[in-house]
């Protein structure tokens, strides 16, 4: 853990602070799986503004850095499980960037748990629903990123 | 006589290679006088900044930028030549992108003073004393430029016209550039890329690719590759798919991997991720169905063991740029 996670995880965080999360959801598994959450009327947090893609392959690590350049405190791509992708190996291949990704932002002081790679498939409604609650209630923990271009 | 367009060329944070590379235009180099009047450039000449600020603004048909920000005085300067050049140009990859010294990014100032000024092996400075802008000694008060948190490319501070990309630019590329502007040839929209080409070093490179996945990823000194194929799928972490052509691929050309100098290729934003998006694409840790999730973490983390500073490899050039931009405080 970098220094600034822990003293983030240290400081209590105001309640009122909302984390804005973006979710690249694949349109074959996990949109599909959100959709389910929805028309079954469970609840979860409003924080996470969906991208629909049409696989976690077509993710471009550039998509994850700019969300976050442009004021993201958390970013999520949730894909269909090992063997299932649509594409064959598109969430393999997405999940070796992210892999890679966790390291880079080790180097740019951000906590890895603002960056999270998920299973969900199309019947996962609940859990959608306990991936994205986990999620929203860790980035509040962790509180606001800021990053030093929006800074200075 | 008519009077020559004036030409300047200025190092902010910089090595001097840029300047290195201008001089390599060789005999061309009197082409260059002839067509201006190279009138300020500290690292060859002796005018000093009191002779630019005594000119009247726009007084400079074109001033060569290089080096990047990381002081209040390499900022001034910047708005200096920014008010007395017609055209500035980002020269090299300091200048465009943050280059080396960008670098510094991923730690913050006070880790730098600790580690230059107060805790190092070689150090002896009971009095943890460190670099003031104002001291005040027996013959008077001394100043020292500011050194800010971060290093910042040119285009952060002023309004930048051209870019000529490279570490250094080629001097193939700058005499390219040169030539356009002395026959005022039409130039590209503002902004652009000048002395560069428009995609990635592969394009140049000879190397035979063969659209092979890779295991794993070696260092340099790990491995002797092949001279025919590709470094890439060879497992060396070769730059090259993540930047602008341009430069010859001279690098790959004796078998040393792409460094990334020329910045990302046209129409890319982030060297990095792009580069990441290569990396994480020719990895093959065989089929991942029937794996847990904690498996196909443990085959993909020792896969790229061979990586240990990837912000480091992939953004050595481009870090001020990068849409991080620097390490979050
Ligand atoms: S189609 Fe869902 S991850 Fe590829």
């Amino acid at each position: 853990m970098t220094a600034q996670a822990m003293t983030n995880v240290g400081t209590p965080v105001s309640e009122s602070f909302e984390p804005k999360i973006v979710g690249f959801l694949c349109n074959w598994c996990s949109y599909a799986g959100a959709d389910k959450a929805g028309s079954s009327q469970t609840p979860y947090p409003p924080n996470v503004a969906v991208i629909r893609v049409m696989c976690s392959g077509r993710v471009d690590p550039q998509f994850i850095l700019d969300a976050f350049h442009k004021g993201a405190d958390g970013v999520m791509i949730l894909a269909c499980h090992p063997g299932d992708c649509h594409y064959k190996e598109g969430n393999q291949r997405a999940v070796q960037r992210y892999r890679i990704l966790l390291g880079l932002l080790e180097q740019f002081g951000i906590e890895k748990e603002r960056c999270k790679f998920d299973y969900v498939s199309a019947g996962e409604g609940e859990k959608f629903v306990r991936v994205i609650t986990e999620m929203v209630d860790t980035v509040k923990g962790l509180g606001p990123l800021t990053l030093p271009v929006r800074a200075y | 006589m008519a009077q020559k367009p004036k030409l300047a060329m200025y190092w902010a944070s910089s090595c001097g290679g840029c300047e290195i590379a201008l001089v390599n235009l060789n005999e061309k180099l009197l082409d260059v006088d002839a067509h201006f009047d190279f009138m300020f450039c500290p690292c060859l000449l002796d005018t000093k900044i009191s002779d630019i600020e005594a000119l009247p603004d726009g007084s400079l048909a074109i001033t060569l930028f290089n080096g990047a920000i990381r002081t209040s005085e390499n900022e001034e300067m910047a708005h200096l030549l920014r008010r007395k050049s017609k055209l500035l140009i980002a020269f090299g990859s300091c200048s465009s992108k943050g280059g080396i010294p960008a670098l510094s990014n991923l730690s913050s100032k006070s880790d730098h003073f600790g580690t230059i000024y107060l805790d190092n092996v070689s150090l002896d400075n009971p009095q943890g004393i460190l670099p003031q802008t104002r001291t005040t000694a027996p013959e008077g008060e001394l100043e020292l430029p500011e050194f800010y948190e971060r290093v910042r490319h040119l285009a952060e501070i002023v309004e930048v016209d051209y870019f000529i990309p490279g570490c250094p630019p080629e001097p193939h590329q700058i005499w390219n550039v040169v030539e356009a502007l002395v026959q005022g040839a039409q130039l590209p929209p503002k902004g652009s890329t000048l002395g560069g080409g428009k995609s990635t070093v592969c394009n140049e490179c000879a190397h035979r690719k063969e659209n092979k996945t890779i295991k794993k990823f070696y260092r340099t000194y790990e491995i002797v590759p092949d001279r025919e194929r590709c470094l890439l799928e060879q497992g060396i972490v070769c730059m090259g798919i993540a930047t602008r052509d341009g430069c010859g691929a001279l690098c790959p050309q004796v078998n040393m991997p792409c460094t990334g100098c020329y910045g990302p290729p046209e129409g890319v934003l982030d060297q990095g991720a792009k580069m990441l998006s290569a990396l994480g694409s020719v990895l093959d840790i065989g089929s991942s169905k029937d794996l847990s999730d904690q498996q196909i973490s443990g085959r993909i983390d020792a896969a790229i063991e061979g990586l240990p500073d990837f912000a480091g490899t992939c953004y050595k050039y481009s870090l001020a740029a990068s849409l991080l931009g620097g390490k979050s405080r």
